[in-house]
């Protein structure tokens, strides 16, 4: 991987820090006074999610991390493991729970997800932004209650909960928006 | 990350534009009222600044034989040789250059305003560059800190006292990296820029006085203890906008600043850059006792509209110029 010079340091920039695969969600440049130039970013560890901090010299040159998102067809998975192949290339990878754990709620077999790989290895799983799902259990509502306003708890196919209008039933398919959780409409 | 076809546009709005002109036209009417005249003195020098901290472009000319012409990273130089020529107080707006100054608050070319008052100190030009303030940009008058004190109040540590070890553990607790090899002055400026610069200027401007010595740049040195170099920031809303000298007149002491430069310019492998030998004369000759100061009027438009890019206030800046 390349390394990046304080002039090429900028936001999106996938950088390492400390081992870990990080990516710059603010870069500044400071320069007290007469003194000499410093570059402050703000650096979001992938693993961890954690925002942290730091202070380098012009001089100073941090190394790129091995960071693609590559659209992923999700398998199947065998209780430790969750398995995607690459679109392109057919390979297949094998993703721990944890990478997962997110996106699993919400995933079906042959679903494409974008996959966060870092040397090679699955770091992140994204769901798709949108998904269709069946409801498999949910409270009858009330027919002909349908402007109200009212929700009430739904559960779908993939374990996933979420709150969906009165006038929905179980069996019928929903749309949801993944990234938030919200119901958008019957699909 | 925008599209490169839409490149050629102003990342300035029509109506920054309209509010730089404004404050443009307000500066030269106050500098106008007060008689300070207004000069222009060359952006192409044979000689410029041996500060290690700033980076000049270079070119070649023909007409001079190739040989190497530098954009000015201030009209200092030549500014002060029209004072020892006799100007009386002048002013000047003018784009300055520094290469490798490239931020939210640095584009590498910029526009400054630059004056000097013969016959004032530090303190009497705060009270004029408290006044342009008020006038452009309608603030409360400005408050005087010693920089001294501003570090005791944001930091609790003494500037001139701290030891290094302390300043150090200070710098490394801010995830500074590589701090073993940081001087003393690099220590004091993360500090400021950390921990002080953000809660200046809050309210009212805030000018802060008598820096330490080893960062007096072109000003002079009190002596005491410590001796100070007088020399003044003026900040607001945490932003750096102006910074002043009582200036240093004394061509044998600005040349042993000159020769120290260039002693760690040659140290730390920097590009070699040829002395001003016409400044020097000019100091020889006698310059008058001044005090000068050098604003980013791009941070007074900022400043102005209420932004904290630069891009905002400046049409092309430089990976659209």
């Amino acid at each position: 991987m390349p390394s990046y010079n304080m002039n090429q340091v900028k936001v999106g920039l996938r950088i390492l820090i400390d081992g870990d695969p990080c990516i710059i969600v603010d870069a500044d440049f400071v320069k007290p006074g007469k003194g000499q130039a410093f570059t402050r970013i703000k650096y979001r560890n992938l693993k961890t999610d954690r925002v942290n901090e730091k202070t380098m010299r012009s001089s100073d040159m941090v190394d790129g991390a091995d960071v693609v998102e590559k659209p992923m067809q999700y398998l199947y998975n065998d209780g430790s493991h969750w398995y995607f192949m690459d679109q392109e290339s057919y390979e297949q990878l094998a993703a721990d729970g944890h990478v997962v754990v997110d996106a699993a709620q919400w995933i079906k077999e042959e679903d494409i997800c974008l996959v966060t790989l870092f040397d090679g290895n699955p770091l992140v799983v994204q769901p798709p932004n949108f998904v269709e799902l069946e409801i498999v259990e949910t409270d009858p509502g009330v027919r002909g209650d349908t402007s109200s306003g009212g929700t009430k708890p739904a559960t779908l196919e993939t374990g996933a909960v979420v709150r969906v209008p009165l006038f929905v039933q179980q069996g019928e398919r929903v749309k949801v928006d993944t990234r938030t959780g919200a119901y958008v409409s019957r699909a | 990350m925008t599209d490169e076809r839409n490149h050629w546009r102003p990342t300035a709005t029509l109506d920054a534009l309209r509010a730089r002109a404004a404050v443009l036209a307000v500066i030269r009417r106050f500098f106008d009222e007060r008689g300070v005249l207004e000069v222009e003195t060359p952006a192409l020098s044979a000689a410029t600044v041996t500060d290690l901290h700033l980076h000049s472009v270079a070119c070649r000319l023909d007409v001079v034989g190739r040989s190497a012409r530098y954009l000015q990273t201030s009209p200092e130089f030549a500014m002060k040789r029209l004072l020892a020529g006799g100007s009386g107080p002048i002013y000047q707006i003018c784009k300055a250059f520094r290469d490798g100054e490239q931020g939210r608050r640095h584009n590498p070319e910029f526009t400054m305003l630059e004056w000097y008052r013969p016959g004032w100190d530090h303190h009497r030009l705060m009270d004029e560059v408290d006044e342009l303030l008020q006038t452009v940009l309608g603030v409360a008058a400005g408050e005087r800190v010693s920089y001294a004190d501003a570090f005791l109040r944001h930091t609790g540590v003494d500037p001139h006292a701290a030891d290094d070890g302390e300043l150090r553990a200070r710098v490394a607790a801010l995830g500074v990296s590589g701090v073993a090899e940081l001087d003393r002055d690099d220590l004091l400026n993360l500090l400021l820029s950390h921990s002080v610069e953000h809660r200046l200027g809050v309210g009212c401007p805030t000018f802060l006085f008598d820096y330490p010595a080893s960062q007096a740049a072109l000003a002079r040195v009190r002596p005491g203890d410590p001796p100070v170099a007088e020399r003044f920031e003026v900040f607001i809303d945490g932003i750096e906008l102006a910074n002043g000298f009582h200036e240093l007149a004394d061509p044998e002491e600005q040349r042993r600043r000159f020769e120290a430069d260039l002693g760690e310019r040659r140290r730390r492998g920097l590009p070699e850059v040829a002395v001003d030998g016409r400044l020097l004369a000019a100091l020889a000759a006698g310059l008058p006792d001044c005090a000068g100061v050098a604003l980013g009027v791009d941070r007074l438009v900022m400043l102005k509209i209420g932004t904290r890019d630069i891009a905002d206030v400046i049409a092309f800046p430089i990976d659209r110029a």
